[in-house]
């Protein structure tokens, strides 16, 4: 096998014998770190995950040492850190392995982060159907402030922060930033225009706030204990560390698999992780980094200079390297490495009607352009499912999803539009030759038909 | 703000021309001022911005600045700063007038926005507007006929919404028109400090209602109709009852209290429909209370008089008034009036008075104000009465001094004006005792004992000025005609001067009236009354910063700074 996983933060998932409590926790070396820690001050912690290079890994990957650095210390207001848990994203599914099966390391790394950044309070903010997650959490929580690692005086070191989990009512757009901050807040989950201002500067109850993904926080601890510089080594320049990919879809071994930025390719990752497709199928299309993400369809070839090395590339999906650059030049993201694949069995019709009923049902309404046009697409593309589709409706669903994309306050809007543009411009043939066969049973009615993703 | 007060202008570039607009200004205001038009649903200046119509995108670009030096970095072409222009359309409403900002209303990007957002705002709406009780008033018919695409591309169900949802006693909402830009809602947090909005489901379900238990019942609550930009939510009392075209205008002052709220009273063919705020940011915003609203109601109230009557039987204006100048002029009268009446009002009869000397009291109506434009004193023109020098000290809530003449048989007649002397302490057996000459519109326990009945105009029937709490000399106009037979409160006036004064009535122009106040009261010589703004002309009240006045501190009601900018500007 020529590809191999480097597991850093799924170190101990799926590891015979490793429980979430924290016995084996502490068994495995846990809480070191954030001992070490405490004994390096808050600010040579920032920059050690600074040089890190660490993108955040919740989807928009914006470098976390720079939104720890716009942090308002002057305000004199209480900061706060805020775990994102409400891992919601169709395709994702990463966030809730570190949760179930390794909770201790998240509080580590949450502990960690909050003294980095003095935070004296912080949250889980969990997604509400992850009903075990939450119980899960709030035990290793109470067996970690039993040992002293976190609430008053943690390890003696005079810091004192403790961490709440909240769970969310069950609503996608929580899942973003001030989305998440106005439902902690007891508010309706609806995000917040920004600029003027962002959450590190008046994020909860106005005070400055960082707002971390799961394994965003889980990372620190491991920037810490092998220091930043050394965890920039990981991966390729602009994107450190490993990414956990997501699997789910037409392969034979869908599952999660950690690898290191750039150390391979979407075709060793499908075919060699993930055991190639399904028996007599053929890939067809991939969602590379959870449902909002631009579509890949394979037999395409991308062209250009990598902005990294400045040389020329002729890919297809499966060359194409597991790194948010690469992605980014293919016209595409790594998102939250959720990774959808589908064979040719699939019919992209339904798949954009799957992922509009899905975005038409999570806008939250603040919006015009989302809030109407989401549904707008969701009535189209099920419509035309149902076997009631009309040719002017290709383009017309593609212009509708130009009316949404950058004209909202919050990324849903790209997240219903991206889809939809990525579909148009790469199966666009594919339906219009539907549209017209309508007539002849390929134009199928099946508008109850089992979700595809 | 600069040092001397004014605000500090700064150059922004709209379309390609620069304009200077005062520095922090929101864009759609700053646009609005140099006469460009940025539509907007959702952005109201008296509230928070919120940013979810996405109507007001426009493409904005900043001169740009090298990150290393922070030297600017020039477009060798034009000699000028390079401009960056964002990669996204940036929503004017969240965005201030800084220096050098560029905006592009017209550019073909801003038209695409606007288009879209116009298309997805219909989707969902009726387009059903002759039905519509907004019809007229509604800024999605209006930008709909400006920035649409002018044809519907949606054939999908259209998602229906509720109708005649009851939100209060006040307000009804028609569901399906709402477009959730939430000025309702955040007005009632803001303002009104009162949440009682919210909306429930989500997406394009998204509804407006009220939280369990709750209901929209706060004397504030028709603002909500006021602001919203579309036809959902309506005034109970004016639903369904005139087209707002067919309806005039007429600019006018609220009489519910000294707080002096700017409104506009909606008239047609001599009828009043509604009253409605007028934006005044120094008095009242952009708000008034739903009792002032109601306060038109007086104008057909069955109670209305509008007779001239001696002892009881209708008489023409000459008899009445001569009856009354036979009763004044049996000495010993003592005058009671309130600050009703308007500036003009209290010029004439500080006439009379100068004529027919005798006390003057003006009755006072100071109540439990609610902190914002309903302040403690119930009339809009006491310092009208104390500037025109009709009285000299703050009303007097019971007119004991007057009883107690009364009681003593000092007074003969009491020309009463508006006030109701059985309410204000003097009991109707005592009151028999003298001659009551009384001037008003509405029947009371008074007119019931009166010898002389002298009807009189409301605010809507006729023209003048009221001075308000903050020394603001206010303008308001004749909106719909009074009564047959009546005339304005100063020609009656004029009438009983003359009588008294064995000459022939002059019925003196409001600009006459002004010309006899600008040589009489110091305070208003130079005022010229044609002249005074829209909004009110501040007036230095410095002289009556002792006096006790009953009102606290409410929305504007800042004393000490007013007067002292109104110093400073004299």
């Amino acid at each position: 096998m020529a590809i191999q996983e480097r597991r850093i933060i799924y170190k101990h998932v799926d590891e015979p014998g490793y429980t979430a409590d924290i016995d084996c926790y502490l068994r495995n070396g846990g809480y070191e770190v954030l001992k070490k820690a405490l004994q390096a001050k808050p600010e040579d912690l920032c920059k050690e995950v600074f040089d890190s290079g660490l993108t955040g890994r919740g989807g928009a990957g914006f470098p976390t040492g720079m939104k720890w650095k716009f942090l308002d210390r002057k305000s004199g207001k209480p900061i706060y850190l805020v775990c994102n848990a409400d891992e919601s994203e169709p395709g994702t599914f990463k966030d809730r392995q570190i949760i179930y099966q390794d909770p201790h390391q998240l509080i580590e790394g949450m502990a960690i982060s909050a003294y980095a950044i003095q935070a004296k309070q912080a949250f889980i903010y969990i997604r509400g159907e992850f009903i075990n997650g939450a119980r899960i959490l709030e035990t290793a929580i109470e067996e970690a402030r039993a040992k002293g690692f976190i609430g008053e005086d943690i390890c003696g070191s005079g810091y004192s922060c403790d961490i709440v989990v909240h769970r969310g009512a069950g609503a996608y757009i929580c899942g973003e930033e001030t989305g998440l901050i106005e439902s902690l807040e007891g508010k309706r989950g609806y995000p917040r225009i920004k600029p003027p201002y962002f959450p590190a500067v008046l994020g909860l109850y106005q005070c400055p706030t960082i707002v971390n993904n799961v394994e965003t926080l889980s990372q620190v601890k491991h920037i810490i204990e092998m220091g930043g510089t050394e965890f920039a080594k990981i991966g390729v320049k602009g994107d450190t560390g490993t990414h956990i990919f997501g699997v789910s879809g037409h392969v034979q071994r869908p599952g999660y698999y950690e690898i290191e930025a750039g150390s391979a390719t979407f075709g060793e990752l499908l075919y060699d992780l993930c055991g190639g497709p399904l028996p007599g199928r053929k890939f067809k299309a991939l969602i590379p980094g959870g449902s909002s993400t631009k579509i890949l369809r394979f037999g395409e070839r991308f062209t250009g200079k990598h902005p990294n090395t400045g040389e020329p590339f002729d890919w297809g999906v499966e060359d194409i390297p597991l790194d948010a650059i690469s992605l980014r030049a293919c016209g595409t993201f790594l998102g939250t490495g959720g990774s959808i694949v589908m064979d040719d069995s699939t019919d992209m019709m339904e798949v954009i009607a799957n992922l509009m009923a899905f975005y038409g049902h999570e806008s939250c309404g603040q919006c015009t352009p989302c809030r109407e046009g989401s549904l707008w697409l969701n009535k189209m593309t099920t419509r035309m499912t149902c076997g009631h589709a009309r040719p002017e409706d290709v383009d017309l669903m593609k212009n509708i999803a130009d009316q949404i994309e950058g004209r909202t306050i919050c990324a849903h809007g790209e997240a219903v539009a991206w889809p939809v543009q990525s579909h148009y411009n790469k199966f666009k043939d594919e339906y219009l030759d539907k549209i017209a066969h309508q007539g002849d049973g390929r134009g199928r009615y099946n508008p109850n038909g089992y979700p595809l993703i | 703000m600069s040092e001397n007060g004014q605000p500090k202008l700064v150059t922004i570039n709209i379309d390609g021309k620069d304009f200077e607009v005062p520095d922090g200004m929101n864009l759609v205001d700053a646009c609005e001022s140099v006469g460009v038009e940025v539509p907007h649903y959702c952005y109201h200046p008296h509230l928070s911005v919120s940013g979810n119509c996405r109507m007001c995108l426009v493409e904005m670009g900043m001169p740009m600045r090298d990150r290393a030096t922070g030297e600017p970095i020039m477009d060798d072409d034009t000699g000028k700063q390079k401009i960056g222009w964002m990669p996204k359309p940036a929503i004017a409403c969240a965005s201030k007038a800084t220096p050098g900002v560029h905006i592009k209303t017209q550019s073909d990007l801003t038209k695409s926005c606007r288009e879209g957002v116009m298309e997805f705002l219909l989707v969902n709406h009726p387009l059903d507007c002759p039905i519509c009780d907004q019809a007229g008033e509604c800024r999605l018919q209006e930008f709909a006929t400006d920035y649409g695409r002018g044809f519907s591309r949606y054939v999908e169900e259209k998602n229906v919404k509720p109708k005649r949802t009851v939100l209060g006693p006040r307000v009804t909402l028609d569901d399906e028109r709402c477009i959730l830009c939430s000025r309702c809602v955040r007005f009632c947090s803001e303002i009104d400090k009162n949440p009682v909005l919210g909306f429930t489901e989500r997406g394009s379900h998204n509804t407006l209602t009220c939280y369990p238990g709750t209901q929209l019942d706060s004397n504030y609550s028709l603002n909500t109709v006021d602001i919203c930009p579309v036809g959902a939510l309506t005034s109970t009392d004016f639903r369904f009852k005139m087209r707002v075209w067919f309806l005039k205008p007429t600019k006018s002052i609220c009489t519910e209290s000294s707080a002096g709220v700017n409104t506009e009273v909606w008239s047609r063919e001599g009828k009043l429909y509604r009253v409605t705020p007028r934006r005044n940011d120094e008095v009242n915003d952009t708000w008034m209370t739903d009792s002032g609203r109601m306060l038109y109601k007086l104008v057909e109230a069955e109670d209305r008089m509008q007779r001239f009557r001696i002892d009881g039987q209708v008489a023409s204006l000459g008899n009445a008034v001569l009856r009354a100048r036979e009763l004044i002029q049996l000495g010993s009268v003592a005058y009671v009036a309130s600050g009703h009446l308007s500036v003009e009002e209290q010029a004439m009869f500080g006439k009379l008075v100068a004529k027919e000397p005798g006390s003057v009291t003006f009755v006072s109506h100071a109540e439990e104000g609610d902190g914002r434009l309903i302040t403690n004193d119930r009339t809009p023109n006491v310092r009208g009465g104390l500037v025109t020098g009709l009285i000299n000290e703050l009303p007097v809530a019971q007119l004991d001094q007057l009883r107690a003449q009364l009681e003593a048989g000092e007074v003969a007649t009491i020309v009463s004006y508006g006030e109701d002397l059985v309410a204000a302490g003097i009991p109707a057996d005592l009151l028999k005792k003298a001659n009551v000459v009384y001037l008003g519109t509405h029947r009371n326990a008074t007119t019931d004992l009166a010898r002389v009945l002298l009807p009189t105009l409301t605010v809507f029937e006729k023209t003048g000025t009221f001075i308000n709490q903050q020394f603001r000399l206010q303008k308001f106009y004749q909106a719909v005609p009074g009564p047959a037979g009546l005339m304005p409160d100063v020609f009656v006036l004029d009438a009983l001067l003359a009588e008294c004064a064995g000459g022939a009535p002059c019925r003196p122009t409001l600009g006459q009236i002004w010309e006899h106040l600008n040589e009489t009261v110091d305070i208003l010589k130079d005022v010229n009354f044609s002249k005074i703004p829209e909004t009110g002309l501040l007036l230095d009240g410095s002289a009556y910063a002792d006096l006790p006045f009953c009102e606290g501190p409410g929305w504007h009601y800042e004393p000490k700074a007013e007067l002292a900018a109104a110093t400073a500007n004299l």
